[in-house]
């Protein structure tokens, strides 16, 4: 009874201490863990890391923050990845692989929800947060601390899988988790229950993020700066929260229901008892298929970015670019069943919902034209995010038109399911919002720490992904073409294991890619200082963030810039009015950092595992502690200060004597000055 | 001093009191979004309203005359809301404390007798999982009594602040703001009355 | 480096198709019946439409990256150049028109190979009801009063008319070489109506993952001679076990890599039974979470 009380279902031996692999991994994210810690207690920089970071509400701070659990989650949803290469290539005939079905389970489910809810979100809403706000001429987002929440739920929700290694297991039911396999009654463990309350609590965070850069968009732009004269980034930002806001309300619910039937005995989704089972997939679906296109649509403005600036030309067809991603988005509701047309909702319903999805091709296709008439009559220069454009274009064509063939009632019915539906998604997801997300990145990380990342290993890093994608993922096209299904564990055809173990080929190709990422992150850090840029607007672009210093000062504008055209910096540039803004300055009201965030984050933590081991009584005292914190923070009048002129003038001279790099941020982080 | 103004004048579209509109405006985006869950809701409650595993049907469960007062205690509260918010307008702080104290009394009977439903039918057996109707039933019910049970604890915290603070910039946008989020919970039940109550009589 | 070329041609996989000589592998290439092969022509057809953007778009990309180069001076360079009616009105039109024709062969073939339509033939369908368990298919056939577990046998140029549902979690039903798949759901019954043309023995499996057993849910789809159908069900009549409640019971306990079993006798309302214990107390008010018309999906008594 105490023990039920304090420690719920949880016992030690929920700790898979039997299993070598799963041991070994555990190890050595602890062995990580503590090593990090470890150097910033050593470094003594706890004080800092937490005044300047963890309790910022800056948007720039959490952007980085954010894109740092991109790039950690992004190595864990890869060691999964990797494991399952390895088994599948072993796991012909009399061959087991190394993996039993149970723990391979777990990791196709991990994987995937890793990539895309822990992965691609934090990824983008890392490289929104610090760039959109100084597209648009703003100080900052409309709501930063509710900011800061946002990222906190996201860290405790990814925490919470993280932890699902060591304490318990994670779901076997995929990243769909469709019941009736997910209930209780085919999954009993906290498998699932962690899939839950990891995808519940890291939405909410993803929902009040779009409701925040909604309204940032909508009410904070710089004076001047009508819709119509945006940069496409922002734009396709703009489209994208509310996919979110209109899609992710509907994730909750599905999720609540399923929670229902599990925690209370329900029947929304159970076999019998008046349930529902296809309700589920209609739901998850519905909130899953905008999803693909929150992940997609920032990537094709950041290639919009990257193409207009290094092919040293204008966006071809701008107009065209904002009316496609609104029609995308549109479209990405009205298409969710082609998911399972193997339900047999009859041959009107199908057909309704193929064509609707072959329609999205038109202005996706739009797109890619523009793209590369953009490209005409340029001067293209092969820096890396151009690299990672290009390849993204030759490789999207194929990922689009594999989606148009499965969009087909009729062979979909020979592809659902198969391996042929896993190369077509990845194509999309790696060939599509990774390489955006790479070449974002790789745009963007002069303006975040004030020096550009190594073009050598860049290049690598890129060439590595490109060929290790095709060799990964074309053979799976083909086992499609042989009837090979999705998530097997083990077959009896020794017809397939050639093109597997290509398969597994390209993973390594990828490994390397990463490793080659890894070292151009060191190597640039190392060489920072020749690789430094002083003039805040290294690539030559176009938009209002290269008109700051980098990286921009904490306050980003001094003075709110006027905006007379699209490409705003650019048009400065040629009237001769860019460059910082002079004296007289005038004081800037400035959010204060607030610890709530990272307390309702650790509560949030709290609630989610005591969720899933059924410890009530920790369960309730976490919401408890989560309202008193709200509570708290709403009786605080404490929450903003006047920055004053002088001060604004201390920086800005700073900044113009150091050439650049006023704030010093990319120092703060590096030395331990 | 003309160029500082200008300056002033520049930063003004930022913040200052616009900081309020700015919460107004996203409050209001917040309440499409929970207006889509709640919509989710309505549709799983339609999808399964039929499926009753051999269990009661809604006319067998439901009080009309029960609902019917339930109901006039949550449209009252929002008349009395209505009054608290003038006597905002008027800068009165007790008489704004003791408006909102009426609605919360009246929410708080709506809750109650939710509660008292919910108890009746969980002791006669016919809880959550007694079918695919019920679930449904209790969910969609159950999430806007939640929704109105936080909303008693904002109105809670919200006295506490007038008394303290007195009426401030802060104050008034945030009773502002939960204002429209009673309104809005109005809003939703007159749709659960209708689809589940009335329908389900029918 | 040999080696790597090899492995570099397996990773195309047409390349890989012409190359290999087992053309038997490519499993949706080979069909085996009328479904099957209309929708390989499918597949083929509307790969082939889509080939007329995507293989410009691959040739452009790589023809302006290499033409528009900064280092190649000769190139025109016009940095305001930003809009062109002309082209904006083809690149909004070529894939208008493609996507155009294409939404009329997705409705034409949507309607043509819809798995509940039964097909034109002269011989009267064989009925078989088909049961996902954890994990195996049992298969009853009705009108002849035998079943069988992961075996289906099916006399050719007959049409076969699957009535399918699950006694556990979602599954999918699948031949790739007759034709496509349809789901099985407990409570819900989904119909499926192929035909096999040529005699052989073809694989039969599960698509959606359904636990520990998935990877071992196949089965034996054996197709036969008219006649040899009918010694063939003459041979499980005579094999003397039925498939009475008892027998239903032990195949309800999960087992994986299950052997073919068969059954001389059936319980007639075996199939409505396993429906209906998952169906709501009153399955004329049975609604289904989808927008189909509720006729689709059957809920039959």
């Amino acid at each position: 009874m105490f023990q039920s009380l304090l420690f719920g279902k949880l016992t030690i031996s929920a700790i898979p201490y039997e299993n070598p692999i799963i041991m070994g991994a555990v190890g050595a994210s602890a062995l990580l863990t503590m090593m990090t810690l470890g150097w910033v207690t050593y470094q003594g920089r706890w004080g800092y890391l937490w005044r300047e970071w963890l309790t910022s509400v800056d948007h720039k701070r959490i952007g980085v923050m954010y894109l740092i659990v991109a790039g950690v989650m992004l190595l864990r949803g890869f060691a999964d990845a990797i494991m399952m290469r390895f088994h599948q290539a072993f796991a012909e005939g009399a061959g087991h692989g190394f993996l039993p079905p149970e723990h391979y389970d777990q990791i196709f489910s991990a994987h995937g929800t890793i990539m895309i809810i822990f992965v691609a979100m934090p990824f983008f809403i890392g490289l929104m947060n610090y760039i959109v706000p100084l597209q648009i001429g703003a100080r900052d987002v409309a709501y930063p601390f509710l900011n800061s929440v946002s990222f906190w739920l996201t860290v405790a929700s990814a925490g919470l899988v993280m932890v699902s290694l060591a304490i318990g297991d994670f779901s076997q039911a995929g990243w769909t988790g469709y019941p009736p396999f997910s209930e209780k009654e085919f999954s009993p463990g906290p498998g699932v229950d962690y899939w839950i309350w990891s995808l519940q609590l890291g939405g909410v965070g993803t929902l009040m993020t779009g409701i925040n850069f909604f309204v940032t968009i909508l009410k904070m732009r710089a004076p001047g700066m009508t819709l119509m004269k945006m940069p496409v980034f922002t734009w396709t930002i703009l489209v994208t929260t509310v996919l979110i806001m209109l899609s992710f309300p509907v994730l909750t619910v599905a999720l609540a229901l399923l929670t229902f039937d599990r925690y209370l005995d329900m029947h929304f989704f159970t076999n019998g008892m008046g349930g529902n089972q296809m309700m589920f997939a209609n739901l998850f679906w519905i909130w899953g298929h905008p999803e693909v296109y929150i992940v997609l649509l920032p990537a094709f403005g950041i290639y919009s970015e990257v193409v207009s600036t290094f092919s040293r030309k204008r966006l071809f067809g701008y107009n065209s670019m904002v009316y496609a991603t609104v029609a995308i988005a549109f479209l990405s509701f009205i298409v969710w069943l082609h998911h399972f047309f193997t339900m047999g909702a009859g041959a009107d319903v199908n057909a309704f919902f193929g064509i609707a999805t072959g329609i999205i091709a038109i202005p996706t296709g739009v797109k890619i034209f523009n793209w590369l008439f953009t490209m005409y009559r340029g001067r293209i220069e092969f820096t890396t995010p151009m690299l990672w454009t290009l390849g993204f274009i030759a490789t999207f064509a194929i990922g689009g038109m594999t989606g148009v063939l499965l969009s087909v009632p009729g062979a979909d019915f020979m592809l659902h399911n198969s391996e042929f539906l896993v190369a077509h998604f990845h194509n999309t997801l790696i060939g599509g919002v990774l390489f955006g997300y790479f070449a974002g990145y790789t745009f963007w990380f002069p303006k975040m720490f004030g020096f550009r990342l190594d073009e050598k290993w860049g290049k690598r890093a890129f060439w590595s992904w490109l060929v290790g994608f095709y060799l990964a993922f074309m053979p799976l096209y083909a086992l499609g073409f042989m009837g090979m299904p999705r998530r097997l564990v083990h077959y009896d055809n020794p017809a397939w294991q050639p093109y597997l173990l290509v398969a597994l080929l390209g993973g390594l190709v990828i490994a390397y890619g990463i490793a080659c990422q890894v070292i151009q992150l060191v190597v640039s850090i190392k060489n920072r200082k020749a690789l430094r840029d002083h003039t805040g607007d290294i690539w030559n672009s176009h938009s209002l963030e290269w008109s700051l210093a980098s990286p921009p000062p904490f306050y980003n504008f001094a003075k709110t810039p006027h905006v007379e055209s699209l490409d705003a910096f650019a048009h400065m540039k040629e009237n001769g009015i860019a460059y910082r803004a002079t004296a007289p300055y005038a004081p800037i009201h400035m959010p204060r950092n607030s610890w709530v965030g990272v307390a309702l984050g650790a509560l949030t933590f709290n609630f989610g595992f005591a969720m899933v081991w059924h410890i009530w009584l920790a369960a309730a005292a976490s919401l408890v502690g989560m309202l008193a914190a709200v509570v708290l923070r709403a009786s605080d009048e404490d929450v903003d200060y006047m920055l004053s002129a002088e001060e604004v003038a201390r920086h800005e001279k700073n900044a113009s004597a150091q050439g650049a790099s006023p704030a010093g941020l990319a120092n703060d982080l590096i030395t331990q000055g | 001093m003309s160029a500082t103004s200008a300056v002033l004048h520049d930063d003004h579209a930022e913040h200052g009191h616009d900081a309020t509109e700015n919460s107004l405006f996203g409050f209001w985006v917040y309440l499409m979004t929970d207006c889509i869950l709640f919509a989710s809701l309505f549709a799983t409650y339609a999808v399964l309203r039929h499926n009753y595993a051999g269990g009661p049907t809604g006319t067998e469960l439901f009080d009309l005359r029960y609902v019917f007062v339930e109901t006039m205690f949550l449209l009252f509260s929002s008349f009395t809301n209505g009054f608290a918010m003038i006597s905002l307008h008027k800068k009165d702080r007790m008489a704004t404390i003791k408006w909102l104290f009426i609605t919360a009394l009246l929410g708080l009977g709506f809750v109650g007798m939710e509660v008292n439903e919910f108890t009746k039918l969980v002791t006669e057996g016919n809880g959550p999982d007694r079918s695919g109707f019920l679930s449904a039933f209790f969910s969609l019910v159950g999430t806007h009594g939640t929704h109105v049970s936080i909303g008693l604890i904002w109105m809670a915290v919200m006295m506490g602040q007038l008394y303290f603070k007195g009426i401030t910039t802060a104050t008034t946008s945030r009773i502002l703001r939960l204002s429209l989020f009673w309104h809005f919970l109005d809003i939703i039940w007159v749709g659960v009355f209708t689809v589940v109550y009335l329908f389900g009589v029918i | 480096m040999k080696k790597l070329w090899i492995s570099l041609l397996f990773s195309l996989p047409l390349m890989g198709y012409a190359l290999d000589g087992q053309c038997s592998q490519w499993t949706l290439l080979d069909p085996k019946g009328p479904i099957a092969a209309d929708e390989k022509h499918l597949i083929l057809t509307a790969l082939g439409l889509m080939l007329i953007v995507v293989i410009p778009v691959i040739v452009m990309t790589i023809a302006f990256a290499w033409k528009y180069r900064t280092g190649n001076k000769e190139a025109t360079y016009a940095p305001k150049w930003d809009n062109s009616h002309a082209i904006e009105a083809v690149v909004w039109t070529v894939p208008a028109v493609i996507i155009t024709i294409l939404g009329v062969i997705v409705w034409r073939s949507t309607h043509d190979l819809t798995p509940e339509k039964p097909l034109a033939s002269s011989v009267k369908p064989l009925v078989v009801q088909v049961v996902a368990m954890n994990w195996k298919w049992l298969f009853i056939y009705p009108e002849q009063g035998v079943a069988s577990v992961n075996k289906l046998v099916i006399p050719t140029d007959r049409p076969v008319s699957f009535q399918i549902t699950s006694d556990s979690v979602m599954n999918s039903f699948f031949i790739p070489r007759l034709g496509g798949q349809i789901y099985a759901m407990a409570g819900m019954q989904t119909s499926l109506n192929l035909l096999a043309s040529d005699v052989g023995t073809y694989r039969g499996l599960n698509t959606q993952f359904s636990g520990e057993g998935f990877s071992g849910m196949n089965f034996e789809t054996k197709v036969v001679t008219s006649q040899a159908f009918n010694d063939w069900l003459a041979g499980v009549k005579d094999y003397g076990k039925g498939l009475d409640s008892i027998a239903f019971k032990s195949l309800e306990v999960p087992s994986e890599n299950v052997k073919p079993a068969y059954f001389s006798s059936v319980e007639p309302q075996l199939f409505q039974t396993i429906l209906q214990k998952y169906q709501a107390d009153d399955p004329k008010l049975r609604t289904s979470a989808c927008v189909a018309p509720r006729s689709l999906i059957q809920a039959k008594n």
